[in-house]
């Protein structure tokens, strides 16, 4: 198990520096010296010679490597041009925000998911299944977004029921409340259909497994039967797949913040884009790049701590 | 647990000699998709011929216009015919989709094949390689290239090219190396025949089927991510219609006509739809580990 | 004469199927008593494997028990409450499952199923019971019991899995042990050793061993008596010597003329029984193996056969037993 952790987390330390190289690459790949494109149109002469000096840009590429990589260990991702605050300050401002409006999300679709996956089982090859089905595999395609936009139309616009902007007064854990419901829903719905169809599927095939007819034979309970030999095998799959999603999440939670006006990773980095906010967009990407691979590794050791049968396989 | 019957039950179905079109035809939901998707890239087709309007087309004072005779779905907020609009906006949704996915493809075979084929070292960088596209956040490495490149309908495609090809590469890449360790494979290699050979006899009609399945289940996701991209305004520039931006110009005018955005959605989500359900009804006629259905 | 310890009396079970009804057994009886190693061969489709699946009260859920019981020491088991059955399993009807590699959980150590399999010795610690399974696993010839116990099953080479399956069974010291099909997923030399397992724990087990097996040559080496079955049926049952030497049922004597083993004259095409079994969809009417049998006449194909007492140890379903 030791073997494979370390492995493993190796592996995501060694994507992040491709990364982050990859970025580091991409200034020089566009048009233009790096200090305008990394200030944008509003670059005065003065402040594209500061940040030329503080990021190095006159040195050797060599030089400037190392510089960069040793300013993300410690912390420093540059600096925000438009509120001259360090980029890590701003983020680490509004990720709360995404994280909470993800995980909130992600918790409605694996409750709904899991409990609609296990009806699907034991309704299974009825017509309740089929509709459930079919429902499923709609409901992955629609984008949130569009969601987001008619549940604002439909929820906020015509019933006034939910608020349309905002995340709730701070302090007034009431307001936030609310301010969640609808976003959570637009996110979180494109996945319920997506994980009762994964929950179904693999407790179904786990279920007519020989080793559930083992266990049976030798005459253990139900309950025991399907909690330590059938869910421990059927929750695998499902958690490797909440962890990939949950980069899909983010990557809804980019466009549901917009619609819904909250403060989040989603409406700064859009906000950066359409400023050329290169110092931001570019820390931002690092960010959550490396909380992704942070997520899925994790996932990944509980995956093995889980199915021994992972942790003899060697990366091919 | 294979029950008594399997071996008589065999010998009373039907020969399992069944085209992927046949058992097309008997799924539902594959059928569904596939007249939902005809509609659609039929529309993107004849558009210059069947929109009653020309969507660019600016006529202030109709603004806000409900649905009636003259405008089918009614009008924005600039005058413009909506249902011109959105079969222009299909016209733009299907071109980039099937140009980015295509391209993708493409490269991603090339890709794939090398990785497989080629030396172990070059298939070790390229997997780091690929595994480090998958670790971003998608939309993240859109949006930090569109920042570089500027927005525009170019850097909209080479965007949702470079996202799209690791997938495609690594499902060539994976088919090839299943292949290459193939018993019949090693015997063609041991009476001399050549990669190419064994490429085209081989890997390619085996490869077709998930190939062209992965492209059915992607399109949708391009679309949406265009349609997203365009509704931030990072994708598809104004005037073109795309339905991202309708969706925009619909949100902006969330109040003063709420038809918009309905009428701007539809579309969106009825292709998305209908491509996923081709997709999963190819894959469940493609697919050779067809399991027996015996009602339980 | 006694009650026997095992005696399955008329079983008919019949599965619900996309096609129809499938009478996978049809009238089969069948005993066993303590201390008989009895064995039931037959080839795929025979229904074998619906017998298996009776004897541990495991039948699918679309499957009728039309008529007939399982009975242990007179009791029926088929027709008792979902608690009883359960509590049978594993206690006094135990199975060796063919397939080791699938038959253990993939995600759980042996020593914990060996531990869950004691569910039924309340009384015991976890401690002790697998001290019992680590004593178990030494006497079916496990070099290293302890360390087998903290392994996963896909760590343990396929005979030491195997041996593990017989084992399990073992543990609770059940009145009848059902091996399914011991061997087949086994090599040559690996059979051999099972084999040698099996005979050898003869004398520890005091119940009866049914063997359940397509391979003849397993039948001789273990049984004592052995039942043939046919399409759903029993079509002969007689002792090892008798099924070997003089047997009665054209089925029989076709599949032991094909035995490999047995062939007198070198030859370049082995001997096969042509045909295939018949659908049991909707069963013949007549006698299931006339289509395929040499000696068969208007009467076999359309009346069932009799069955015919031979010895008191042998008896054969047909028209035409040669007398």
């Amino acid at each position: 198990m030791l073997a494979y952790a370390i492995k493993r987390i190796l592996l995501a330390i060694v994507i992040l520096i491709v990364v982050m190289l990859g970025m580091f690459t991409m200034v020089f790949v566009i048009p233009g010296d790096p200090a305008s494109v990394a200030l944008g149109p509003r670059a005065t002469p003065e402040l594209k010679a500061l940040l030329i000096a503080r990021m190095g840009l006159d040195q050797p590429l060599g030089a400037q490597i190392v510089h960069f990589f040793s300013s993300v260990l410690h912390g420093d991702l540059g600096i925000d041009v438009w509120s001259q605050r360090p980029v890590l300050d701003v983020i680490l401002e509004v990720f709360p925000q995404t994280l909470l409006l993800g995980v909130v999300s992600l918790s409605w679709a694996l409750v709904g998911g899991v409990a609609l996956g296990c009806l699907a089982v034991v309704w299974r090859d009825t017509i309740a299944d089929r509709v459930l089905g079919v429902l499923s595999v709609s409901m992955i395609s629609v984008p949130s977004f569009v969601i987001a936009l008619y549940s604002l139309l439909i929820f906020s616009v015509w019933l006034g029921w939910l608020p349309a902007i905002g995340a709730g007064e701070k302090g007034d854990f009431g307001s936030q409340f609310r301010a969640l419901i609808l976003p959570s829903f637009a996110i979180g719905i494109t996945w319920v259909g997506y994980l009762a169809r994964l929950v179904r599927a693999s407790m179904l095939e786990v279920m007519s497994a020989n080793h559930i007819r083992t266990a049976r034979a030798f005459g253990l309970p139900e309950g025991r039967v399907i909690m330590r030999y059938a869910l421990r095998i059927a929750i695998v799959p499902t958690i490797a797949i909440i962890a990939i999603g949950f980069g899909s999440i983010l990557s809804s939670a980019v466009f549901v913040e917009t619609v819904f006006s909250r403060p989040g990773i989603g409406t700064l980095i859009t906000g950066a884009v359409e400023k050329r906010n290169y110092p931001v967009v570019m820390g931002t990407v690092l960010f959550m790049t490396a909380f992704y691979l942070l997520v899925v590794t994790s996932a990944d050791l509980l995956i093995a701590k889980l199915d021994p049968r992972v942790r003899d396989v060697l990366r091919g | 647990m294979s029950f008594e019957g399997e071996a008589s039950l065999a010998e009373a179905l039907p020969p399992k000699r069944r085209t992927a079109w046949r058992a097309l035809r008997r799924d539902p939901m594959g059928m569904t998709g596939a007249v939902l998707v005809g509609t659609f890239v039929f529309l993107a087709l004849l558009a210059p011929w069947i929109a009653p309007y020309d969507p660019a087309k600016i006529d202030v004072l109709n603004k806000f216009q409900s649905p009636d005779w003259n405008h089918l779905l009614g009008t924005d907020h600039l005058g413009r015919d909506l249902l011109s609009r959105i079969i222009w906006g299909a016209r733009v949704a299907l071109g980039i989709a099937i140009t980015a996915t295509g391209v993708a493809g493409a490269i991603g075979l090339i890709l794939g094949l090398i990785a497989g084929f080629g030396p172990r070292w070059l298939d070790a960088i390229l997997v780091l390689l690929f595994d480090s596209f998958s670790s971003l956040p998608m939309i993240m490495f859109a949006l930090a290239i569109i920042t570089v490149l500027g927005p525009g309908t170019q850097t909209l495609i080479l965007v949702i090219v470079i996202i799209s090809i690791p997938g495609y590469a690594r499902l060539i890449r994976a088919q090839t190396l299943s292949l290459r360790m193939a018993d019949y494979i090693q015997a063609e290699r041991a009476i001399g025949a050549s990669s190419a050979r064994i490429i085209l006899r081989h890997l390619l009609p085996n490869v077709v089927g998930p190939l062209v399945i992965l492209l059915s289940m992607d399109i949708p996701v391009v679309i949406m991510l265009e349609a997203g991209l365009s509704y931030l305004g990072f994708g598809v520039k104004p005037p073109t219609p795309s339905w991202g931006n309708i969706l925009y110009d619909g949100y902006t005018s969330l109040r003063a006509a709420p038809n918009m955005v309905i009428v701007a959605g539809a579309p969106l989500v009825l292709c998305t739809i209908g491509f996923t359900f081709l997709g999963e009804g190819l894959r469940d006629a493609l697919d050779p580990k067809l399991k027996l259905r015996v009602r339980r | 004469m006694s009650v026997p310890l095992l005696a399955i009396r008329d079983l008919t079970v019949r599965y619900q199927s996309n096609d129809g009804a499938v009478e996978a057994l049809r009238g089969v009886s069948m005993r066993a008593e303590a201390g008989e190693v009895v064995g039931i061969v037959g080839e795929s489709g025979c229904g074998k494997s619906t017998l298996v699946a009776a004897l541990i009260a495991l039948l699918a859920a679309n499957a009728e028990i039309s008529a007939g019981t399982v009975e242990l020491q007179g009791r029926d088991i088929l027709r008792r409450t979902a608690a009883e059955k359960r509590a049978l399993r594993g206690a006094e009807i135990a199975m060796v499952f063919q397939d080791s590699m699938t038959a253990f959980s993939p995600v759980l150590t042996l020593g914990t199923q060996l531990v869950d399999f004691q569910h039924n010795l309340p009384n015991l610690t976890r401690q002790d019971k697998l001290a019992r399974a680590k004593t178990m696993l030494a006497k079916v010839g496990i070099a290293d019991p302890a360390l087998c116990l903290g392994r996963f099953p896909h760590q343990l080479s396929g005979g030491m899995r195997q041996r593990a399956a017989v084992a399990a069974a073992l543990l609770m010291s059940p009145q009848v042990l059902v091996a399914d099909e011991p061997t087949t997923a086994l090599d040559v030399t690996m059979e051999a050793q099972i084999l040698h397992l099996l005979r050898s724990l003869r004398a520890e087990i005091n119940g009866t061993i049914l063997i359940v097996t397509h391979h003849l040559g397993v039948i001789g080496e273990l049984c004592d008596r052995v039942y043939v079955m046919y399409a759903g049926e029993v079509v002969e049952e007689a002792t090892v010597d008798d099924l070997y030497h003089a047997p009665r049922h054209p089925y029989t004597r076709a599949l032991i003329d094909c035995d490999p083993a047995h062939l007198a004259t070198r030859t370049a095409v082995l001997p096969t029984i042509p045909g295939r079994p018949p659908s049991l969809v909707s069963p013949p009417k007549g006698c299931a193996f006339a289509p395929r049998c040499t000696l068969a006449d208007a009467q076999c194909h359309s009346i069932r056969p009799p069955r015919v007492h031979i010895s008191p140890s042998q008896a054969a379903l047909c028209h035409k037993v040669a007398l």
